[in-house]
């Protein structure tokens, strides 16, 4: 009874507005919060998700007229029929090749650049690190059509063929990668105290032990970030391979299956969502374990410095 | 004389102090060694192709003769070419201002939210940034089919047309904006979340008491406070989305009838599939101002931070 | 045998003289302290006995070894920073063992010397945890402790109490005299506080604008301060400075600092200050607690004055007086009983037997 009681007049509270009530604002701008995080929730994660839907899906349901968003004969045919075909898993050895080189390329380069621009100090190395930061704003769609035509020049000149080949990716990823690991590594190393190199110098240190024993342990979650970084731009770069590359065993994946998957004007649509959703899982799973450095590298980019 | 004498000492122990002076001078010989992978990488991949694309620009088809502006001049007389500026613009301003204000709402939601809760909710958010774009792009692509579209069925059950998502110029249009702003909005939470978070709770409290509204609150405590991170982000955006190629290469191609092409894409189609390679190049320059511009901004504000620390 | 030998010292930082040319003779087991205000240059000196900054000119001996060329890791020093730069990844074990480490001493040794500090600084039992698990006070120990291991010719402190609060800083300073005590090695010490360096030096060395002012015990720069400086740097309340003219009547000088107000110097200093009669610019430098309330019985050298208290500030042990003299602004420390209240007279009494007449131009004090 009381109980009751207490609920009408909640009620009747909550149906019009209340002003000077703290508690009620903040419990309404609660549910207002949660009721369009949940609408954005669904407007980001509806292409996924979709992708799985369609994944699930024969060809046979795919063209038929039911209801799109449901599987009605659930099947794991285009996840054994790709990862059975040669190609899908030539595409995804070539990426994975391709991006755990550039990741230690490029975490050498930079984790020891970044070392020099933050704490040794040379001539010009003020100039270098803004000159850095300049390189990591320039886009790659300005430097493909030039890169090309440079290739092509060492091919005639040198007689080195880069044109169609997986590895050459390993030339131009780092220009990509490099330039942002080594800014945030210049933000993280710029954020140790500068006592911790001196307190190492007087122990005897020499600078290549400074950075292998002090400045790396400590520096570690700006190196996981910008691993993780390196890792995700080179396993999603799409202009490049798709510039550089042709024959089917050189493809990466997001060129592989763009110009595979789709023969003309037909769409395996299955397959095509298949592969993507695989494809897509490295980066996923690298951040659902990883989700904090992930975001740290993320802010860091754009505030370090 | 008196000028000698006192030189005089100074000279013999600069001499004997030559040890440690060395010893200086070798640490920023090997700091410029370390440094050295990094700048020839930047030398030669990045500074030279860059300069490279101007001389390239001011070649002929065949590469064989020096035409000057010749490229450029053929191309402010081409239609497709002002379609493609004006779409550029459209799709890069126009993205950028719906992801600033949809990073800017969902993060201030997120915020909302106590606090044990923000975690799970940010690492759902944040998943399209994650996908590849040229993959997510595919679902997109999916999504929108002429004859399968799952959007239109959805709309087909309101009774609505099916719509020409990728067909016709104006719906096509919006689509690319669309999938862009799907993939760079969480981008533009993180950044503001994080924002959000730096903002001392003593301000909105100090507002309150003032007798400041809820919207009081954010236009005069949290935008101001803001303001440097919503200026970078979106400067960083807006050079990205301007160059970007991922989405409108696997999404439209360019069509219909090269109505979507951004510089990128248009680029590409020129310099690479139809092999005119000077004027790819003259194209793609024709981003240079705006990321300019973008930088000049970034570096200003990056280095007053600097400063205020 | 360590002692630190500094001869003519310069740093230059492209134009700026952060350093002067100063010199300096630190002897053996000597606890050295260097105090004055920031940008005096004293951080500057001792991160170039560190070899952490390189001298501009001059000559930075140690142990009796010209080390002007000798890196940090050669001078045989040991160093505590204000932040105290442990290394946020290693144990306190490991911080305190990775100097040997690089050394590459053997294992045992690394452990007995290790073990040994630990004990001096009573830290045994934290030795497997992380500085994060640490208190402020116990980091501090650490630092000490890395320090300690090393067994150094001369240790270095780098403002070392500035991160703690008000009574650890009290607490770590006795204990980093206690440790001084136990291992007797030359300390060259870094602080703005003079407290600390009153406290804890053999030797204080005052320093400002880049140069040394004095060096001297602790007492003999608080009794006779050979600057204006120094003076007003050493104790606190700070010594007052009053313009005064120095008068000669009738064979007896006086000093005058109003209209009204006049004390006979002390006939001990009249020979010392009879020169100085009738220039202009001279101060008097009086202590607070050399004016105090009024006392029944007369004392030599002791005068007593009327003056019309401003603002009282009761201290509990002592309460300090506030007035004015000629337009100057004077403290003086009195009995919490004597009865002082803001804005009534009072009569005083000046200690003139500890007065200091400074030259202002020069600021020597004559």
């Amino acid at each position: 009874m009381a109980d009751a009681a207490v609920a009408t007049a909640s009620d009747r509270a909550a149906s019009r507005p209340r002003y000077g009530s703290m508690s009620r604002d903040r419990r309404w701008a609660l549910r207002w919060s949660y009721f369009f995080l949940i609408l954005f929730a669904i407007f980001f994660l509806t292409p996924p998700i979709y992708m799985f839907i369609t994944s699930l899906k024969t060809s046979a349901e795919i063209s038929a007229e039911s209801n799109p968003w449901w599987v009605y004969n659930p099947t794991l045919s285009n996840y054994i029929e790709l990862l059975t075909q040669n190609t899908y898993l030539t595409f995804f050895r070539n990426s994975a090749i391709v991006s755990v080189i550039t990741v230690v390329i490029t975490m050498t380069i930079s984790v020891i650049a970044a070392f020099a621009l933050a704490r040794m100090r040379f001539w010009g190395s003020a100039t270098l690190a803004t000159g850095v930061f300049l390189t990591y704003l320039i886009p790659e769609t300005l430097l493909f059509i030039p890169l090309f035509k440079m290739f092509a020049w060492v091919n005639e000149t040198f007689g080195i063929q880069l044109m169609n080949n997986w590895w050459t990716m390993l030339i131009l990823y780092p220009t990509l990668t490099v330039p942002f690991a080594t800014w945030i590594m210049i933000g993280y190393f710029a954020s140790i105290p500068k006592e911790l190199d001196e307190a190492a110098l007087i122990d005897g240190a020499t600078w290549m032990q400074t950075l292998t024993k002090i400045f790396i342990p400590v520096a570690l979650p700006g190196i996981i970030a910008a691993t993780i970084f390196t890792f995700t731009v080179s396993w999603a770069q799409f202009l490049y391979p798709l510039a550089f590359t042709t024959s089917t065993t050189e493809l990466v994946l997001p060129v592989g299956i763009i110009t595979t998957l789709i023969k003309g004007d037909v769409f395996n649509w299955g397959q095509i969502m298949t592969g993507a959703l695989l494809g897509a899982a490295p980066p996923l799973i690298i951040y659902a374990f990883l989700m904090d450095y992930y975001i740290a590298g993320l802010t860091a980019g754009a505030t370090k410095g | 004389m008196a000028d000698i004498a006192a030189r005089g000492p100074a000279a013999v122990t600069g001499d004997s102090r030559s040890g440690l002076h060395k010893l200086m001078q070798r640490k920023s010989t090997i700091a410029f060694l370390m440094a050295l992978p990094l700048i020839v990488l930047i030398l030669s991949l990045v500074a030279y192709p860059a300069g490279y694309a101007i001389y390239l620009a001011m070649l002929n088809k065949g590469m064989t003769r020096f035409v000057g502006l010749g490229n450029f001049d053929f191309l402010f007389g081409r239609e497709t070419f002002w379609m493609v500026v004006y779409q550029s613009c459209l799709f890069a301003i126009t993205a950028v201002i719906f992801k600033a204000i949809i990073g800017f709402v969902v993060a201030h939601f997120v915020h909302n939210i106590p606090s044990k809760g923000q975690r799970k909710w940010r690492g759902m958010l944040l998943v399209p940034w994650v996908i590849p774009p040229a993959m997510s792009t595919l679902a997109w692509l999916w999504l929108f089919d002429p004859s399968y579209s799952a959007f239109n069925w959805i709309l087909a059950n309101f009774g609505i047309d099916r719509v020409p998502w990728l067909g016709e110029t104006g719906w096509a249009r919006f689509s690319v904006i669309l999938v862009n702003v799907w993939i760079g909005a969480p981008f533009f939470m993180i950044m503001y979340l994080a924002a959000l978070k730096s903002v001392p709770e003593q301000l909105y409290e100090a507002a309150s008491i003032d007798g400041a509204t809820w919207w009081q609150r954010i236009w005069y405590v949290t935008l101001p406070m803001m303001r440097n991170i919503i200026a970078i982000t979106a400067l960083f955006s807006l050079i990205v989305t301007f160059a970007n190629f991922d989405i409108v290469r696997v999404l439209t191609k360019g069509d219909p009838l090269n109505t979507t092409h951004v510089f990128a894409t248009w680029a590409f189609r020129v310099g690479i599939e139809s092999g005119d390679i000077p004027l790819g190049s003259a194209v793609s320059l024709f981003m240079v101002p705006i990321l300019a511009v973008a930088a000049t901004f970034i570096l200003r504000d990056i280095s007053k931070r600097g400063s205020e620390v | 045998m360590a002692q630190v030998t500094l001869r003519k010292v310069v740093k230059k930082y492209d134009e700026v003289l952060a350093v002067r040319g100063i010199d300096l003779d630190i002897v053996d087991k000597e606890f050295i302290v260097l105090v004055g205000p920031s940008g005096c240059g004293k951080s500057t000196t001792l991160r170039m006995i560190a070899g952490l900054e390189e001298i501009s000119d001059g000559d930075i001996a140690i142990g009796g070894d010209i080390v002007n060329d000798v890196p940090p890791k050669d001078r045989d020093i040991a160093m505590v920073f204000q932040n105290y730069a442990l290394y946020p990844h290693m144990n306190v074990y490991e911080n305190m063992s990775f100097g040997l480490k690089l050394k590459r001493t053997p294992k045992d040794e690394i452990e007995r010397r290790v073990k040994q500090a630990a004990q001096i600084l009573d830290i045994t039992e934290l030795l497997d945890r992380k500085p994060k698990q640490l208190s402020g006070g116990q980091r501090q120990r650490v630092a000490m402790g890395r320090a300690i291991v090393r067994d150094p010719k001369v240790f270095l402190f780098d403002e070392p109490l500035s991160n703690l609060d008000a009574k650890l800083r009290v607490q770590m300073r006795t204990e980093i005299k206690k440790v001084h005590q136990k291992v007797r090695t030359t300390t060259v010490y870094v602080t703005h506080d003079q407290v600390e360096a009153m406290t804890l030096a053999d030797r204080v060395v005052v320093m400002n604008a880049g140069l040394i002012e004095q060096v001297g015990a602790p007492n003999d720069l608080y009794h006779s301060p050979a600057t204006k400086f120094v003076a007003g740097f050493i104790g606190s309340p700070a010594m007052n400075f009053l313009p005064c003219q120095l008068e000669q009547a009738a064979g007896a000088l006086r000093v005058r600092l109003s209209d009204k107000l006049s004390f006979p110097v002390p006939s001990d200093r009249t020979a010392r200050y009879t020169s100085h009669a009738g220039k202009s610019g001279l101060v008097l430098g009086l202590r607070p607690e050399h004016i105090a309330e009024t006392r029944p019985h007369v004392e030599p050298n002791q005068h007593d004055f009327d003056m019309a208290i401003d603002v009282v500030e009761p201290m509990g042990m002592e309460t300090l007086v506030y007035f004015t003299i000629n337009g100057t602004e004077v403290c003086g420390r009195v009995n919490p009983n004597a009865g002082a209240a803001d804005g009534k007279p009072m009569k005083l009494r000046a200690d003139l037997s500890n007065m200091h007449l400074i030259d202002d131009a020069s600021g020597k004090v004559l």
